[in-house]
């Protein structure tokens, strides 16, 4: 099922009476979901991605702009009606409910032709347990399970009725580290089978890059940046997105375009063709460092975290607008023990965005 | 499926429930107010008035204040307002010393077979008023002390209920600040004043306002253990002014005394509405 | 820190010694007093021990008149207020605007003086010579009436009991039931919601599951404090409930204490601990239901 969104808007009145100004929750949000694919709906906490959810699942009302499942305007549509499933971040599983009837509890809710036998709704619970490896669960209380098994069953209970989108508010935000990447590949891998046009959100970085197939990028109500994930990370539209991309973060320094040549404080670190003189935000990725005697870039060096496979790189500089600067370092390069540090910087992993409203400098 | 007819549908339904629902929330508040109204107007109505009405008028033009002094002229109605002050005020304060005091053992000292006080504590709450309260008129009518405050006051001090709500709120406090109390060499009396009731005022607080109303409407042991109306309270004075009073059945007045009667919760309710409200929702039940 | 602090005697002092004189020394004499017969309150003698006191309180008709009644009116009025608690609490719960409003309203019969509004509730259903009173106004709308609803007949007076025991006990129930909705996690009902339950459906498999804890601990303390039910018989009928043939078991236990016709302590010890028993016995039952049905 593809979906589209045009121009979606959500604004709430004002909480605050002497400040009667509108909050705008989703601002004009235009997107087209192709049929079949995962989508990770990425930001910080209060950019709108979970009211972009609750606006697809139909449990609150868009302002302004449409939704279309396929070819049918559900924009007005009440819930029940769209024929979404949703698993909520805390599981929402019915605690006085075993897993067998928390499963079967949505098809109990079909009336008139559509109403099913218990034969069918058993084998249709069945059915999605087995997809999500919970089957020999069934005559358990919630309570009685662990973070991981509780969100399989939340996701057999949006699948089971064969949902045309299923929705994925934060699912993995309550499990630990080893669950969570577990859990992320699980996700994935009943995506893939299911084939169901899915979206999820999360504010983690990791997880919507590591099994999305697009990502959307979004902060104050407002889209950034839409695309595969690692083109969104290696060509973000803004600083934004160039920061809340990535671990460890973009490292960034205040810096100016002379001749077509990038300065950060008073030494020529990169040529960049095709740029007017002015000044500018630099953001190089810790990858973008090569550790280098004659380096272009000097900075103090204040520590060396040895990771295995890498090096960790901690300095400083005067023009970082980061408290440290981390690059990462192939292991095999020695650092010299020494007050200051050299690098020159890979032209693909340096980014330029304009000082005023950080949007992206391309060269 | 059609789209617009269910959309539509649904609104409706959404509207027409909305209606029904304020519809019946309404009329349990009419039926929660009538009577207060009831009671304020009849209080405001003269006597003349109201019984030449056969068919009882809702509303009132000429309104008079009559009935207020005649409450307190005709009938000691001052007297059963001061006594049920007086009562009230000796009764809560006796009440948060021995509850401040016992809490504070519990919750903070250590000592020998406390835990197992406690559980006898606890299992105190379940004793019914009514079975105690025979031994109590017969306990208090041997030591004379019927018609006296202080029999009215004795029986009704403890609270089993309130000693565990503030036992559980002392208990939050956490022991470093007892610790270092001890270091500096603060006494546990002093602590207990200086640190654990201010932490604690609000669940103190709440306690107070529950047994102030708990005093105030307080019927039973006051019915049995006074008939001298020189110490009745206005819950049985009200019954008495209902029996006896103002030689004929002068019933605007009666009602101008309910009011007086009535007045000072509600005032001290809409004050304290919040914590009264979360306070009963803790565990007091009316009777 | 020292383990042992005799001390904390010394804090529990006061508390100890006011409920072990005025609760558990009166519950124990409570029992003593029960068991003697032919107590005699001023010489203090009694003249045996024995059931006797039991045979007496179950055979006086005025205990069985108030058996009666306190059943009748706890079978009427804890399903009635508990149910009309809980539609009120629904509706509350459903609406944004004017919600505390509604609340502080509802509670207000809490805070007030039951034999005091009891006197209103009374001059709006009395008949008078003067005025057959705003019930039976009302009622002659619809060609009914009048009945004396405080000196009339039997179940007009049983009608106004409940009427009046249903408005003192509501903003209780009603305060626990919206308490007991608003913590039924919301995404519960949004979950609902997108699987398409209907209200009904929500209602009985979601909400009613999760606030059965307090829907029981409501019909349990509804239960202990209807048959306990005195002051609002008091503040309806008068003192005399034996004439107005409206006492109520706590009612007779008083009067066979004090009044017109009291002065038999045994006879009261005995009907207490019958009504302990009653007590005892109905909360069990509800117990034992109780954990059948209730999740937790």
């Amino acid at each position: 099922m593809k979906v589209t969104l045009q121009h979606l808007t959500k604004t709430y009145p004002s909480r605050n009476k002497k400040q009667p100004q509108e909050v705008v929750a989703v601002n004009d949000f235009t997107f087209e979901i192709p049929d079949g694919k995962l989508i990770g709906l990425l930001g910080p906490s209060g950019c709108g991605k979970s009211t972009t959810l609750n606006l697809l699942s139909g449990l609150q009302k868009p302002t302004g702009g449409r939704i279309f499942f396929g070819d049918d305007d559900v924009t007005d549509l009440p819930p029940e009606h769209r024929g979404v499933g949703l698993v909520f971040q805390n599981y929402a599983l019915y605690p006085h409910l075993t897993v067998k009837q928390n499963i079967t509890f949505p098809l109990e809710n079909r009336k008139g032709k559509d109403k099913l036998t218990r034969q069918q709704m058993s084998d249709m619970a069945l059915e999605a347990a087995k997809l999500v490896q919970i089957d020999t669960l069934m005559d358990r209380k919630p309570s009685e399970l662990s973070g991981g098994q509780q969100q399989r069953v939340a996701i057999a209970r949006a699948l089971v009725k064969m949902p045309r989108v299923l929705l994925l508010d934060e699912p993995l935000s309550n499990l630990d580290a080893r669950l969570r990447l577990q859990t992320r590949e699980e996700i994935r891998r009943i995506q893939r089978s299911t084939g169901i046009t899915t979206v999820f959100v999360t504010h983690d970085q990791e997880e919507a890059m590591s099994i999305s197939d697009l990502i959307v990028v979004m902060k104050d109500g407002v889209v950034q940046q839409t695309g595969r994930p690692q083109e969104v990370y290696d060509s973000p539209a803004n600083l934004f997105v160039a920061k809340f991309l990535g671990n460890p973060p973009i490292n960034v320094f205040d810096g100016s375009v002379k001749g077509q040549v990038l300065y950060i404080g008073e030494e020529a670190v990169l040529e960049v063709p095709g740029v007017e003189d002015q000044s500018v935000t630099a953001a190089v990725r810790p990858e973008g460092f090569v550790l280098s005697d004659t380096g272009a870039l000097t900075c103090s060096l204040t520590g060396v975290e040895v990771m295995g496979r890498d090096i960790s790189v901690i300095s400083t500089h005067p023009n970082s607008r980061n408290a440290a600067i981390r690059s990462i370092i192939a292991a095999e390069n020695a650092v010299r023990d020494a007050e200051t540090v050299r690098f020159d910087l890979k032209k693909n992993k340096v980014f330029l965005f304009r000082r005023e409203d950080g949007a992206r400098i391309l060269f | 499926m059609d789209y617009e007819k269910i959309e539509r549908s649904a609104a409706r339904r959404a509207r027409a429930g909305k209606a029904v629902t304020y519809f019946l929330l309404t009329l349990w508040a009419i039926a929660v107010l009538f009577p207060f109204y009831w009671m304020v107007l009849t209080s405001v109505k003269s006597y003349g008035a109201y019984n030449s009405e056969w068919v009882p008028q809702l509303y009132t033009l000429s309104p008079t204040l009559q009935n207020y002094s005649d409450a307190f002229t005709q009938v000691p109605l001052g007297g059963y307002f001061l006594n049920t002050i007086v009562f009230t005020v000796a009764t809560t304060a006796m009440m948060l010393v021995v509850t401040v005091l016992a809490a504070f053992a519990f919750a903070r000292l250590n000592f020998r077979g406390r835990d197992l006080a406690f559980t006898l504590f606890l299992s105190l709450m379940m004793i019914p008023s009514e079975l105690v309260v025979i031994t109590n008129f017969v306990t208090i009518t041997n030591w004379n002390l019927r018609n006296t405050f202080l029999g009215l006051i004795l029986p009704s001090v403890t609270s089993v209920f309130y000693i565990y709500l503030l036992k559980e709120n002392f208990a939050q406090i956490p022991d470093e600040l007892y610790y270092a109390a001890k270091v500096d060499g603060t006494s546990d009396l002093k602590y207990l004043l200086k640190v654990m009731i201010p932490i604690c005022r609000p669940t103190i607080i709440t306690i107070t306002i529950l047994k102030v109303i708990e005093c105030w409407n307080s019927y039973i042991w006051p019915r049995l253990i006074t008939d001298d109306q020189a110490y009745f309270l206005v819950s049985n004075g009200i019954q008495e002014i209902r029996e006896n009073g103002f030689g004929r059945e002068n019933i605007p007045a009666m009602m101008a005394a309910v009011v007086v009667i009535s007045l000072p919760l509600i005032v001290l309710f809409l004050i304290f509405r919040k914590k009264i409200m979360a306070g009963v929702s803790r565990g007091g039940v009316k009777g | 820190m020292e383990k042992n602090n005799p001390k904390g005697w010394l804090y529990l002092l006061p508390a100890a010694a006011f409920l072990g004189f005025f609760l558990v020394y009166p519950l124990l004499d409570v029992f003593v007093y029960s068991l003697e017969e032919g107590y005699n309150f001023a010489s203090q003698t009694y003249w045996g021990v024995g059931s006797y006191n039991y045979a007496y309180v179950l055979h006086d008709p005025y205990f069985l008149q108030a058996l009666k009644n306190t059943f009748i009116l706890v079978i009427i009025t804890v399903p009635l207020s508990t149910g009309l608690a809980l539609l009120i609490s629904l509706g509350l719960s459903s609406i944004g605007k004017l919600r505390e409003l509604y609340q502080t309203v509802y509670f207000l019969p809490y805070v007030t003086n039951t034999l005091a509004v009891g006197l209103v509730f009374m001059i709006l259903f009395k008949q008078t010579p003067y005025t057959d009173g705003l019930a039976n106004l009302i009622l002659s709308r619809f060609g009914l009436g009048p009945v004396d609803f405080i000196g009339g007949p039997y179940w007009a007076k049983m009608f106004v009991l409940c009427f009046y025991t249903v408005w003192v006990v509501m903003p209780f129930k009603i305060l626990i039931l919206t308490g007991a909705l608003a913590s039924v996690d919301q995404t519960y009902y949004n979950a609902a919601k997108v699987d398409g339950t209907g209200r009904l459906r929500t209602f009985t498999r979601i909400t009613l599951p999760m606030i059965s804890p307090s829907l029981f601990y409501l019909v349990i303390t509804g239960f202990i404090g209807a048959f306990k039910a005195y002051s609002d018989a008091v503040a309806l009928f008068g003192t005399d409930l034996n004439a107005a043939g409206m006492n109520t078991i706590v009612g007779y236990i008083y009067d066979m204490l004090y009044g017109d016709s009291g002065g038999y302590p045994s006879y009261a010890s005995a009907a207490a601990m019958l009504l302990f028993a009653i007590v005892l016995t109905i909360t069990c039952i509800n117990l034992l239901v109780s954990k059948k049905h209730v999740h937790y």
